[in-house]
């Protein structure tokens, strides 16, 4: 409500012929808990029109979310004397841990190469901000590597199609969130473009956050490290003594 | 049934879980083993990241022997001198164990090795059980007796100072044990085991202890010994899953209540043969990932 205030102020005040978007999401805060099988998060919003006309221009959407970054080292396995082992590896500073791109047409019709780079609409985009010695073709092959790995997880997609925009107006985009992200804040970004430019551009964001008893055991287990362990042999010790004694009696 | 593993960061099928700890549950009551180089393999498998397998695999196994640790050491089963030396070179082992841990996870090799010791490991004495198991059957058909072995191997022997283990009926140096348990630790902290499917045949074979007295000690050092690597993940690595225990354990406790009861109508040589063979093809499954071009080329660590 704020950002559609925040949004339609703007365009008064600036007066811009530019179009302004105003996103949202369906929750900006996915809470893992036990049963958390995965999310699917639903982006929507509004192209307002500069004119205030309704349909005036066709647009294209393109929706990024991207998990929070964290510095990774990647591992390359060769064959080596018979068996499968890690040789090469690289180190990248910010390999976002969550990667989707919708849009409402493939990306190459509806912007060049070089405005795809930039925004990072596609997986082969994502800037990993690699570390060291860069020599070009090794640094594809180990982003390519990333990309792959991390697609099969179901951590990076692409989803052409995905964005549908109804009456030129109303834009909204579904997201699936596996099980297996990490916790932290995600960004989703949507990006409204017309003849090959992007002209409007706006920011939500989204949490993702563990809750209750498994906020409590993943933050027990790393700091309260000495305790966790007591309680995870007590459990243990207790569960096995506890079924020796029950299947005895029957 | 949808269960999230909030160390391991993931949902998995949580009856999946109980009936794997239900099958290794099974084998430890079975054979007195607890299972762990079964559990860790078919965890990762499943998707379940190493680390995480393995430290909670070792939780499991602490529980999955300690009823039929209470229940041995009813009938006077345990040699709890020797098991306490073993334990104390359990100790030593896990710190050891852990920082080679760290030592392979830093060069990034941990998996590779992990899958190596589990082939050399696992490969050699499920072949050996098999030969041992095999001969057993041929020798009962024909009705002669299996020839007479040597009390211990003479290395063990050949160690200096001297102690004696009455419920084992040894004379030996206590150096001896403490290696085993030293070794067994090591193993522990690396593979995500109990050790006891190393162990049993070490003190039948190379310490030559007596029968009656091995499956109870080797309970008494696993728990132990699985007792501190778990302390020793929780210090280092953050990597037990409790969710993954319990439910692993669930299923343990009633497998290996199942496989005690079942152990006292099977003929030995028969369950021995079996687990030969459950052994020998965790090594070939893993050999065989070694071995083949991987699915996945790349891995990732966090920095």
């Amino acid at each position: 409500m704020r950002a559609a205030l925040l949004a339609l102020f703007a365009v008064f005040a600036i007066g811009a012929r530019d179009p302004v978007l105003v996103p949202e999401v369906s929750q900006h805060e996915v809470q893992v808990r036990q049963g958390f099988k995965g999310t699917e998060l639903l982006l929507f919003g509004a192209i307002l029109d500069p004119a205030g006309r309704v349909g005036g221009q066709d647009y294209d959407i393109v929706v990024v979310l991207q998990g929070p970054s964290e510095p990774i080292r990647l591992r390359e396995k060769e064959r080596f004397g018979g068996i499968w082992i890690n040789s090469d590896s690289t180190d990248f500073r910010s390999a976002p841990s969550f990667f989707a791109v919708a849009s409402t047409r493939p990306i190459k019709d509806i912007v060049d190469e070089k405005t795809a780079a930039i925004y990072e609409f596609g997986t082969k985009y994502i800037q990993l901000s690699p570390s060291g010695v860069i020599d070009p073709v090794r640094q594809r092959r180990f982003a390519e590597g990333l990309v792959d790995l991390r697609s099969r997880e179901g951590l990076y997609k692409e989803n052409i199609g995905g964005v549908t925009v109804s009456g030129k107006v109303l834009y909204q985009a579904r997201i699936d969130l596996p099980s297996n992200v990490v916790t932290g804040t995600y960004t989703a970004e949507t990006f409204a473009i017309a003849n090959g430019r992007v002209i409007a551009s706006a920011q939500t964001d989204v949490d993702v956050k563990k809750v209750g008893f498994e906020r409590f055991i993943a933050s027990t287990a790393q700091h309260d490290s000495l305790a966790y362990g007591l309680i995870a042999v007590v459990l243990s010790v207790g569960m096995g003594w506890g079924a020796g004694r029950f299947y005895s009696m029957i | 049934m949808d269960v999230y593993l909030p160390i391991a960061n993931l949902s998995v099928n949580g009856l999946v879980i109980v009936a794997l700890g239900l099958v290794t549950g099974m084998l430890s009551g079975l054979f007195g083993i607890g299972g762990g180089f079964l559990t860790t393999p078919l965890l990762i498998f499943y998707g379940v990241p190493p680390t995480v397998a393995a430290a909670s695999a070792t939780t499991q196994v602490t529980g999955a022997s300690v009823s039929g640790l209470f229940a041995h050491s009813k009938r006077n089963g345990v040699d709890y001198r020797m098991g306490s030396v073993m334990v104390v070179g359990g100790g030593i082992g896990a710190g050891i164990g852990s920082l080679l841990f760290r030592f392979f996870r830093s060069i990034g090799q941990i998996d590779v090795v992990i899958s190596a010791l589990y082939v050399v490991l696992l490969g050699s004495i499920g072949a050996m059980m098999a030969r041992e198991a095999w001969q057993a059957l041929r020798n009962s058909g024909k009705g002669t007796a299996a020839p007479r072995r040597r009390r211990h191997h003479p290395l063990v022997s050949a160690l200096p100072w001297r102690w004696r283990f009455y419920r084992s009926g040894l004379y030996i140096s206590p150096l001896a044990p403490l290696i085993l348990g030293m070794v067994v630790g090591i193993l522990s902290m690396l593979m995500g085991i109990g050790g006891g499917f190393l162990l049993i045949p070490a003190m039948l074979y190379v310490l030559g202890m007596s029968a009656n007295v091995v499956v109870g000690t080797s309970l008494y050092n696993v728990v132990f010994t699985t007792i501190l690597a778990t302390m020793m993940h929780s210090l280092t690595t953050h990597a037990v899953d409790m969710v993954l225990v319990a439910l692993l354990l669930i299923g343990s406790v009633t497998g290996a209540q199942m496989g005690t009861q079942f152990a006292g109508r099977a003929k030995p040589e028969v369950l021995r043969l079996v687990l030969a063979a459950v052994v020998l093809l965790i090594a070939f499954k893993m050999l065989f990932g070694l071995g083949v071009r991987p699915d996945e080329l790349f891995t990732v660590s966090a920095l």
